[in-house]
């Protein structure tokens, strides 16, 4: 009697074992734009804020600001994606302003992150655009990915 | 409590013009706190132009939307002359003068179609710079430009590779002018203003920038090698005056950035936004201060050596550098510095220093800081060792958090014929003059 019992309590406890884990749902990233607007928010705070500032309105005449450029939000995101990997030192007017500082390459950053912090600042500080992705950073850094 | 509304009392008694004074502030506090409530932007009507002055001293806005307002020359016969940072319509260089008894100034003329920083008055000329170039123009015996159009080069070809590229400009009495040449480079980083790049060693900008170059004042098109090399060690100098009592050169320095950003493993937020100090020298032929291998701690009164050339923010450096006359805060960015003169104010500013601090940007995420004119008193030739904030409230907020939302930037000095102190703004292109007009 006692061993049928142990047997059962065992098997019992092997089911709600099983049954524990398929009532937990499987884990799955479902990354959505809110999300990734929400981790470039941090991004921007560590890396992008000294120098575009708090409002993304930069710091006149020397850092370009953020807020209502033309390149930012712009449909071709090549060009922006190319500036966080990069930087930039050209002196070409944006938006018919010349600033003077030099940007620093972000390259380190990995393409999920340059991907979030540019989806965080295409609908941040007064800009609504669509927002970057992962792959479309590869494609600039020149990864496999496609 | 008590022994305060009795010294208030008793105050009250001996004086009555402090009554007076008590119902002037309440209804300044009043005043502008209504101002804060229902305006934005200031206005003439607005007291002290909504600058804060020590007692005595008043403000009027002179003039308004004089382009990208940097530095400001005044003759000895009151003509006013403003260099803008852009050209507007085609002209960068104002010519102003007096319309009323008020101050109000006008703008008379107006030429030049490249815009820059430098600009002074000197023996029957007006000289201007843009980031490359030195001009002149010749004067007639009323300090007014006799033919814009003839314009002569003095000096062509000075490196400008977008940073710190405006070259200030100020002549001594020996037929020289002297020019900033700031360097291209934050802190000579193999790669500018990348986290953890090191320092470019010897470092290679210091050949044709980072210092104050000297050149004659009357001799067209000289280049690079006919100047010299004057002073080295000096990141960007946007600020700079020659004191008249020691007749010699004072700058102010824009110290390095980014202490925090490129180097977090030394540095934190507030370290970085308090370091390294802005640095005023007292300069003479051969001065080396020191940038990039090492920056002034001001809280330890300390040469360091820069993290790009192996410091860790506590090793101790550059013996061979010259020392500060007086140190500030960081980032708050001098733009201009002048020896006040004149007989208006009060004994205590005579001959000393003011400086126009432009203002932060790089204190993030701490508060910016600086939007501000601030006086040095001197004795003999030399800072006392204390600073006050002269004029403040340019910023038209008390607290900016991000450099665009200053209302006003402090940008050029000068002083009038008659003592008034005039200040531009490159935000809005004001032209600022405090007068003095209280009891001496």
């Amino acid at each position: 009697m006692k061993k049928i019992v142990l047997v059962f309590t065992l098997f019992s406890a092997a089911c709600l074992l099983v049954v524990a884990q398929t009532k937990k749902p499987a884990k799955k990233t479902i990354d959505t734009p809110a999300a990734s607007i929400e981790r470039g928010n941090g991004i921007y705070q560590r890396e992008c804020l000294s120098c575009h500032q708090a409002d993304g309105g930069g710091v006149p005449h020397m850092n370009p600001p953020l807020a209502g450029s033309s390149d930012v939000v712009g449909v071709d995101k090549k060009k922006i994606i190319g500036i966080v990997l990069h930087g930039m030192t050209d002196r070409i007017p944006l938006d018919d302003e010349y600033y003077s500082n030099n940007m620093a390459s972000h390259a380190y950053l990995t393409n999920q992150q340059i991907a979030d912090v540019l989806s965080f600042v295409r609908n941040s500080f007064g800009n609504k655009a669509t927002v970057v992705t992962e792959a479309e950073v590869a494609v600039v850094r020149g990864g496999k990915k496609k | 409590m008590k022994t305060i509304t009795l010294k208030l009392h008793l105050a009250l008694v001996k004086n009555n013009l402090m009554i007076k004074r008590i119902i002037f502030s309440i209804a300044v506090t009043t005043v502008s706190f209504i101002g804060k409530a229902t305006s934005i932007n200031n206005n003439d009507t607005t007291i002290n132009a909504g600058l804060k002055l020590p007692n005595g001293f008043v403000a009027i806005k002179a003039a308004n939307n004089i382009g990208q307002a940097r530095h400001i020359a005044i003759s000895s016969n009151g003509i006013v002359y403003v260099k803008s940072g852009k050209s507007i319509n085609g002209k960068a260089t104002f010519v102003l003068k007096r319309i009323d008894n008020s101050g109000s100034l006008s703008v008379v003329n107006s030429f030049d179609n490249k815009g820059g920083t430098g600009i002074a008055v000197k023996n029957g000329y007006l000289y201007t710079s843009t980031n490359n170039d030195i001009f002149r123009y010749k004067l007639n015996q009323n300090n007014e430009i006799i033919d814009t159009n003839a314009v002569e080069k003095i000096v062509e070809g000075l490196i400008n590779r977008g940073e710190h590229n405006t070259k200030s400009i100020v002549l001594d009495n020996d037929g020289n002018i002297y020019v900033n040449i700031g360097a291209y480079s934050n802190s000579c980083q193999e790669k500018d203003r990348v986290k953890g790049s090191k320092g470019m060693s010897p470092c290679p900008i210091l050949d044709s920038a980072g210092g104050i170059w000297m050149f004659k004042a009357d001799k067209l098109n000289q280049t690079y090698k006919d100047g010299i090399r004057y002073a080295t060690g000096l990141r960007n100098i946007v600020g700079l005056d020659w004191n008249q009592q020691t007749n010699s050169l004072f700058v102010m320095q824009h110290g390095r950035d980014q202490l925090f950003q490129n180097w977090p493993q030394y540095f934190d937020s507030a370290q970085g936004a308090e370091l390294p100090a802005e640095c005023m020298y007292e300069l003479h032929k051969g001065s080396n201060c020191g940038w990039p291998y090492i920056y002034y701690n001001h809280l330890i009164h300390k040469k360091i050596v820069a993290p790009e050339y192996g410091g860790d923010g506590k090793i101790e450096g550059g013996k061979e550098y010259q020392e500060p006359v007086m140190v500030f805060p960081g980032h708050l960015a001098p733009n201009a510095l002048l020896f006040y003169t004149g007989n208006q104010f009060p004994d205590k500013y005579k001959n000393g220093a003011f400086i126009a601090f432009h203002g932060s940007w790089n204190r993030a995420p701490l508060p910016q800081a600086g939007y501000m004119v601030a006086f040095v008193p001197f004795i003999k030739g030399k800072p006392t060792g204390e600073w006050e904030v002269f004029a403040d409230g340019f910023s038209g907020k008390e607290v900016v958090t991000s450099t665009r939302g200053a209302a006003h930037r402090p940008c050029g000095l000068a002083q009038g014929p008659d003592g008034s102190l005039y200040v531009t703004d490159d935000s809005k292109g004001t032209i600022y003059k405090i007068s003095y007009t209280g009891n001496k």
